[in-house]
């Protein structure tokens, strides 16, 4: 029994792969003892998905080996992996949409009985939701779930697997602050039962809160690995980053100028036919930046794409610094200095098939000097990249490649380099530091800061209170495509006060503050 | 009532030889793959059955044999979509051209022989059915061997392990592969007895139906097919009831024009494809999202593991 706690649930050793010219991981050690959260921490690009799809089998090593409780291992498939005890929720989850939960939750299980026994799934995924704070409706269809039900839908794949390993990748950073409580719990009742989990994060303060050990990688080597009691933010930042990171937003006092953008009564329809935005007006000046808080699924996307010309808009009216522009086409958002920046980074923001320079592309060959008459002038698009790549940080093999090859945060900065390298006049900007890690949320926020004082004006849409509260001139919260409230002074609101408008519950002194506006 | 037995009972024999190749396309496309070579599969199907049958004598040999060249090309078709990545579209027009120019090539020799092929075996009982019986249940064998093959396809699909893997494996093989199946497998696997279902349709034609074979003689019926799986939304039992409609069609002007008309026959010959062309479009104008209709969501898209989408 002694021998069994000291000896780890898995082991790496030397763990070495390349992708073309890309060295992801280079003699990676790493290993998880059962009953402890063990964080993987280091910058985009760093090697911590890698790593985690080699010990999923996704991936094979070049080099190094994998010992699962003393045996060595070998992983040619997922299937291999989840037999010895390893299961991983990626960071974009493998759920089959039309699917209902159970159906997913069986999929491919070994030893399934030919028909379906769907009362028996239904018993035992009811079990488990019980014992680890995990439930969902069995029945419903996966994309009928919030991302965070979907999430607790993979992590009950794998306990319904039997898995002793549970690896998350970044699972925190699709859930609202009240999911990612949950899934803390979810997660300390797993190690209190035996389980080893191998949890990733950009949050510093998540990962001190849960981790019991955590290992820095920079750019594909460990750096080090360290007790989590005795780390702190800036000595994690500092270590991971190589640098110095100043996590206090700098901000100049401006007095905001002529208004940029103005929302009268505007109504939405989502992706269903369902309204989406109910008679929201706002409107944003030179030099401000203006906040929207709420939950995820409240409009928020909904909103920016009415704002951005992507929208139809039913009732109301949208004017960019006086002009109507409502029913224009995107293209005339565009041309009217209308940068967005979407959260869906895959769907709306890049073409994952498509190179960098293509990608830059895509938003400018309509403008000097990227299009000479009928044609585009790759030169310059080609120069303008470069220069992209460089000052945003992008590390990418080259100019030439598909983007789907960058890790997340490498897509991240190339799409936050091409909306915010020219001089918008109004930059729409939806959760712009999603999945970014803490040196390049840094420089995210800075941007948006420069940009403020060069007199943009910016539409901050967050997820993240904190993000929100420390970037914004003034604060609105949205709830069911309305504003509930809308904050002069974000900084000293109360949590308490956003936390019951985000649930919707409506301030109304500050909508007639609106009004009088 | 009675002058309906007829045009329905032919409505159900001129619809089974595409109601197999639909069946097949199904399981095909439910599993992330187009197959557009189905018009040169059922020619080839057609082809082999015929000279299988004459060589041998019996049409059960021929039917089988049809199947197996239903199932080696379509092999063809996988290696060159899931092994190799190549476009499905192009690929599958390819087994278009090649299965009609083989069979035309090899079958020059056969044009007007005859076989003895499967003849009309009514069922006990149900045949006695008024109405129903002679409508559903007096016909050949392969007639109720695709009423039972629906039957299966409709519990397969929606109740056994391997249906819901064929679910999956279509709308996100990445999934898939995170569950430790080999999607490269399970796409050779349905392409391969997708192939052989319209092949087997095919032969339907030669040995069954016509009992002759005739240069071209699926005339398309294998594109309207394809164009079938998408009207009955992937589901088997629509599907038969849109192969019934179109076969229905196909008997109404036949008997029109041997009831002797003024309108051309040219015209009423148009008279099925027309009707596809309708319904395709009707389907395209109030089609909303996908994920309602039924569309498999990585229907023609290669899958690459260690690619990132
Ligand atoms: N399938 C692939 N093909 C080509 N290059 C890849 C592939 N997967 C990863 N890479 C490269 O390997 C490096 C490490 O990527 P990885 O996804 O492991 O980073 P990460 O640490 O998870 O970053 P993030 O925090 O952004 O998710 C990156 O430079 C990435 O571009
Ligand atoms: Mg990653």
């Amino acid at each position: 029994m002694e021998s069994e706690r000291q000896r780890p649930l898995v082991q790496m050793l030397g763990i070495t792969k390349s992708f073309a010219s890309v060295r992801a991981n280079r003699g990676i050690d790493f290993d998880v003892f059962a009953g402890e959260v063990h964080t993987l921490l280091g910058e985009n690009g760093a090697g911590k998905s890698t790593l985690m799809n080699i010990l999923n089998g996704l991936y094979q090593p070049d080099a190094g080996s994998i010992r699962v409780k003393g045996r060595e291992c070998r992983f040619s498939s997922p299937r291999e992996a989840i037999a010895a005890g390893i299961g991983m929720v990626h960071q974009h989850f493998m759920l089959v949409p039309v699917l209902t939960v159970w159906e997913n939750l069986v999929m491919g299980l070994p030893g399934l009985k030919a028909v379906l026994p769907k009362r028996d799934v239904i018993r035992k995924i009811g079990e488990l939701s019980d014992r680890y704070g995990l439930d969902v409706e069995p029945e419903a269809q996966v994309w009928q779930l919030s991302v965070g039900e979907q999430q607790r839908v993979e992590i009950l794949k794998m306990l319904y697997r039997n898995a002793e390993v549970l690896v998350l990748d970044e699972p925190t950073s699709v859930l609202t602050p009240q999911e990612v409580r949950r899934l803390f719990d979810t997660i300390r009742q797993m190690t209190a039962e035996g389980h080893g989990v191998v949890f990733i994060s950009h949050k510093l303060d998540e990962v001190m809160e849960i981790s019991d050990r955590i290992t820095i990688l920079r750019s594909g080597e460990v750096v080090e690995t360290l007790p989590g009691r005795m780390a702190t933010r800036e000595m994690l930042a500092e270590k991971m980053v190589g640098r110095k990171i100043v996590f206090a937003v700098d901000k100049a006092v401006l007095n905001p100028g002529d208004t940029v953008l103005e929302a009268e009564g505007i109504c939405a329809l989502n992706d269903r036919g369902l309204p989406a935005i109910r008679n929201l007006s706002l409107s944003i000046r030179e030099g401000e930046i203006l906040g929207i808080a709420g939950i995820a699924g409240n409009g928020q996307k909904e909103l920016c794409e009415a704002l951005t010309g992507l929208r139809p808009i039913h009732f109301g009216r949208v004017l960019l610094r006086g002009k109507d522009m409502t029913g224009r086409k995107p293209m005339d958002f565009l041309q009217a200095g209308v940068s967005y920046i979407p959260a869906d980074r895959k769907g709306t923001g890049l073409v994952g098939a498509m190179n960098l320079r293509e990608n830059f592309a895509l938003k400018n060959f309509w403008r000097k000097p990227y299009a000479r008459g009928p044609f585009l002038s790759w030169e310059s698009i080609a120069g303008e990249t470069g220069r992209i790549v460089e000052r945003f940080g992008v590390s990418a093999p080259g100019l030439g490649i598909p983007v789907r090859n960058l890790s997340g945060g490498n897509q991240q900065r190339l799409m936050l380099g091409r909306e915010l390298s020219g001089t918008p006049d109004l930059i729409v900007a939806m959760q712009p530091t999603w999945g970014l890690d803490v040196g390049a949320t840094e420089f995210v926020r800075d941007q948006l800061l420069r940009q403020r004082e060069r007199g943009a004006a910016v539409l901050l849409v967050s997820e993240d209170l904190e993000e929100v509260l420390a970037l914004s001139d003034r604060l609105a919260v949205i709830h069911k495509g309305e504003i509930m409230g809308m904050v002069e002074d974000p900084r000293s609101a109360s949590e308490e006060e956003l936390g019951l408008m985000m649930a919707g519950i409506r301030r109304e002194p500050a909508i007639e503050g609106e009004k009088a506006r | 009532m009675e002058i309906l037995v007829p045009i329905l009972s032919a409505a159900i024999r001129s619809g089974t030889p595409i109601l197999y190749a639909t069946l097949g396309e199904i399981l095909t496309e439910k599993a992330g793959v187009l197959n557009l070579g189905l018009e040169g599969l059922m020619l080839l199907g057609a082809f082999s059955g015929f000279t299988v049958t004459m060589v041998t004598g019996n049409p059960w040999v021929g039917l089988a044999a049809a199947f197996c060249v239903g199932m080696a090309v379509s092999a063809l078709h996988a290696f060159l979509c899931v092994t190799m990545g190549a476009n499905q579209v192009v690929s599958g027009l390819a087994i278009t051209m090649f299965g009609t120019g083989m069979s035309a090539l090899l079958g020059k020799a056969y044009v007007g022989e005859t076989i003895r092929g499967l003849g009309i075996l009514p069922v006990p009982l149900l045949a006695k059915i008024p109405l129903l019986g002679p409508v559903l249940f007096n016909h050949d064998p392969l007639v109720y061997l695709s009423y039972v093959l629906v039957g299966l396809a409709c519990w397969f699909i929606s109740s056994t392990r391997w249906g819901l893997t064929l679910r999956a494996v279509g709308e996100n093989p990445r999934a898939v592969d995170a569950a430790g199946l080999s999607v490269v497998r399970l796409r050779y696997a349905y392409t391969m007895v997708g192939g052989g279902l319209a092949a087997l349709g095919g032969a339907y034609l030669s040995v069954v139906y016509t009992q002759m074979w005739v240069e071209m003689m699926t005339a398309g019926r294998g594109w309207i097919a394809v164009a079938l799986v998408i009207f009955g939304i992937w589901n088997p039992l629509r599907a038969a009831l849109g192969s019934y409609l179109f076969g229905g069609v196909g008997a109404l002007q036949l008997r029109i024009q041997a009831a002797g008309t003024t309108i051309p026959a040219p015209l009423l010959l148009m008279l099925p494809y027309i009707l596809t062309i309708v319904v395709l479009v009707g389907i395209s104008v109030r089609k909303g999202k996908g994920i309602l209709l039924g569309a498999p969501a990585a229907l023609g898209q290669p899958f690459h593991r260690e690619e990132r989408d």
